[in-house]
């Protein structure tokens, strides 16, 4: 299968008065068409960063400073900013954090929906633009009556629903969804992944899932990249992740997930994230790391292949 | 033998026409140590539960005794009193803060206000130990001001600041709702460690079945303003009896290679619709019977430690009214 979405050395950085912080550093991979891919880590490995990266909606003090995105065969660097605006949203569509909130207050969905579309250069009657939303409401499993709703009328479920239909509503390429139900109970969670599993499905589109609960990732993606300090640090099939993890890091994130298989086993990760304008020397994650030695301390591990498409930056996977 | 530390009678909270809490009795004695989770979804009333327990929220009807003494009507020296022994921790470490502060503010302020030391050197050493109760290193965190810790660092402060007081009940709002997976493991740690070895009961309150699970003795799950299903952490989660706790504990997503999370189908369809009286699930209940839509089903004790609100347990003697606390289990 074809990669829809290819990253290739993506970098980021912050300006900072003691020197440039390295939000993302050197981050390749590539999406296939069809495909849900995963980005774990903890808060500030990155992950959203470079999510924003994808679309160049990095802000000042932040920017892109090396690295190409290809989607579809269009490189998006090449892109003037009309050419970048028109293609957020159509061709990739992000479904940001906390964006059930994000939703105006003041204006019905339907108006929300038909804003997008707008925006977009879509024309419509307004008896097709009726049509054409209620189908999207469908496809995310609302009912069409919701529309005509205000945002403080719905539940979060329901909200969160109704981002994913704007986010879909150009049918894009590739859909982006950051922690999209970590406001959610679990019952509405399992709801709404289910939804945006179906949208998947009925748009055959690509998803990234960028998160931290690697119960979920298990459950949905079919890769997982795992973030941390800003490197991806290893990326393989879910099911390979799970059972044989390479990176020491994946594992502590797997440990530190509660079970409900037998009590008190819950293990935090020693230490703390590191600060990204004092990174350690060597490996980010030694100081961390149970099973680092002097080499760990001084040389920095290079991303490489360490099974059938699997990879890992640890000098001992 | 003397009357328990905090005994809510009867609670029932009403906003309006909407019902956040409804007839909930239980007791929390300080002589037996435990942690208590309450479980729900985003308006079962859990976090109601909380502020009534902890005095911030008056009850519509029923009352809180605090050592036999309406919490409502408590003296001066009383409420005094009750604001030592009773602790809050709430869900955001980044609010609690003023920014302007060393964090050092939020240690000392107690220290003075309640006269917990004789001298500096005495307040220095106390809030260097209840640092140190919830494993932080003190030299790493006074003069520190809120930024330059993380929510974590933040959030154990916000603990050690309760342990200061040597409080006998601590309630726990979420407290690890907005902090890292990685680091909610070391802060529930060190709750554990309050109750084994300080003696102090926890009510720790939380949308997050699997967390509960770790760290608790007992679990109350909630649906709508009532407690579901009551008892014994182990029993509830490896034998969940009431339908919603099924339901809850089948959404949790696990990490294991074997997929079925999507695939089963986790929206019930709607049975029934409830009456005013029904039980707060038929909705959304698989099992859901013809009275249920109008009949609220009570409490039944299904097992020493163990009690649920449906009629499929209707042949369990109904738990009589404020024997909630019953069922759980104590240090």
């Amino acid at each position: 299968m074809s990669a829809i979405l290819e990253v290739d050395g993506l970098r980021v950085e912050f300006e900072h008065p003691l020197g440039a912080v390295k939000a993302v550093d050197d981050v390749s991979f590539s999406l296939l068409a069809n495909e849900r891919l995963g980005l774990a880590g903890e808060s500030g490995s990155g992950k959203s960063t470079m999510a924003l990266a994808i679309l160049r909606m990095i802000k000042p003090p932040g920017r892109i400073v090396g690295g190409r995105v290809v989607l579809d065969g269009v490189e998006l660097s090449a892109l003037d900013h009309e050419g970048m605006r028109k293609l957020r949203l159509a061709g990739i569509a992000m479904v940001p954090q906390g964006s059930m909130n994000s939703l105006n207050p003041v204006m019905r969905i339907k108006a929300q929906i038909a804003d997008a579309l707008a925006d977009h250069g879509v024309r419509l009657s307004a008896a097709d633009l009726d049509t054409r939303i209620a189908a999207l409401l469908r496809t995310v499993g609302l009912r069409p009556e919701v529309a005509s709703l205000y945002p403080h009328e719905l539940s979060g479920g329901m909200k969160q629903r109704a981002c994913i239909a704007i986010a879909i509503c150009l049918r894009p390429k590739v859909i982006i969804a950051d922690e999209p139900t970590s406001a959610l109970d679990v019952v509405v969670q399992r709801q709404v992944m289910e939804t945006l599993a179906r949208v998947q499905r009925e748009l055959a589109c690509a998803i990234i899932l960028v998160g931290h609960d690697m119960g979920l990732m298990a459950q949905f993606v079919d890769r997982l990249g795992v973030m941390y300090a800003g490197r991806l640090v290893e990326v393989a099939p879910i099911g390979e992740i799970i059972t044989r993890p390479r990176h020491p890091y994946t594992k502590a994130l797997i440990s530190s997930l509660p079970s409900l298989e037998a009590r008190g086993t819950m293990q935090g990760l020693p230490g703390l994230a590191p600060l990204l304008r004092d990174l350690p020397p060597g490996c980010a994650f030694h100081p961390r790391c149970t099973q680092a030695e002097d080499r760990c301390r001084s040389e920095k591990p290079a991303v490489r292949a360490v099974g059938p498409g699997q990879q890992a930056a640890c000098h001992f996977a | 033998m003397s009357a328990p530390l905090l005994e809510a009678l009867h609670v029932t909270k009403r906003y309006g026409a909407m019902t956040a809490l409804s007839d909930l009795s239980m007791t929390i004695d300080a002589g037996r140590p435990a942690i208590t989770a309450v479980v729900g979804e985003s308006g079962s009333g859990k976090t109601t539960l909380a502020r009534i327990i902890l005095g911030l929220t008056p009850p519509s009807a029923g009352q809180v005794l605090y050592k036999g003494r309406d919490l409502a009507r408590l003296s001066g020296e009383q409420r005094w009193e009750f604001r030592r022994d009773v602790q809050a921790v709430f869900q955001d470490p980044y609010e609690v803060y003023n920014p302007f502060y060393r964090v050092d503010h939020v240690l000392t302020t107690p220290v003075k206000k309640f006269g917990l030391a004789a001298n500096r050197a005495d307040a220095r050493a106390m809030i260097e130990g209840a640092l140190r109760a919830v494993g932080l290193r003190p030299e790493e965190i006074l003069g520190r001001f809120p930024h330059q810790l993380s929510g974590g660092q933040r959030q154990r402060i916000m603990v050690a600041r309760a342990v200061l007081m040597k409080p006998k009940l601590i309630v726990a709002d979420e407290p690890v709702s907005m902090v890292d997976a990685s680091l909610r493991a070391t802060i529930l740690g060190s709750l554990r460690k309050l109750t084994d070895e300080m003696g102090i009961s926890i009510i720790y309150i939380t949308h997050d079945l699997a967390t509960a699970y770790q760290v608790s003795d007992n679990i109350l799950v909630m649906y709508r303003a009532c407690v579901a299903e009551a008892g014994e952490v182990e029993r509830v989660v490896k034998h969940p009896q009431h339908p919603y706790t099924r339901l809850l504990i089948s959404s949790i997503p696990k990490v294991s290679i074997a997929r079925d999370w999507l695939e089963d189908d986790g929206e019930q369809k709607v049975t029934a619709l409830p009456g005013p009286d029904g039980c707060r699930f038929v909705e959304r209940c698989p099992v859901a019977m013809a009275k249920c839509a109008n009949t609220l089903p009570p409490l039944y004790r299904t097992e020493a430690h163990r009690a649920a609100a449906c009629f499929q347990f209707e042949t369990s003697p109904e738990l009589a009214a404020g024997a909630l606390t019953e069922v759980l289990v104590r240090g």
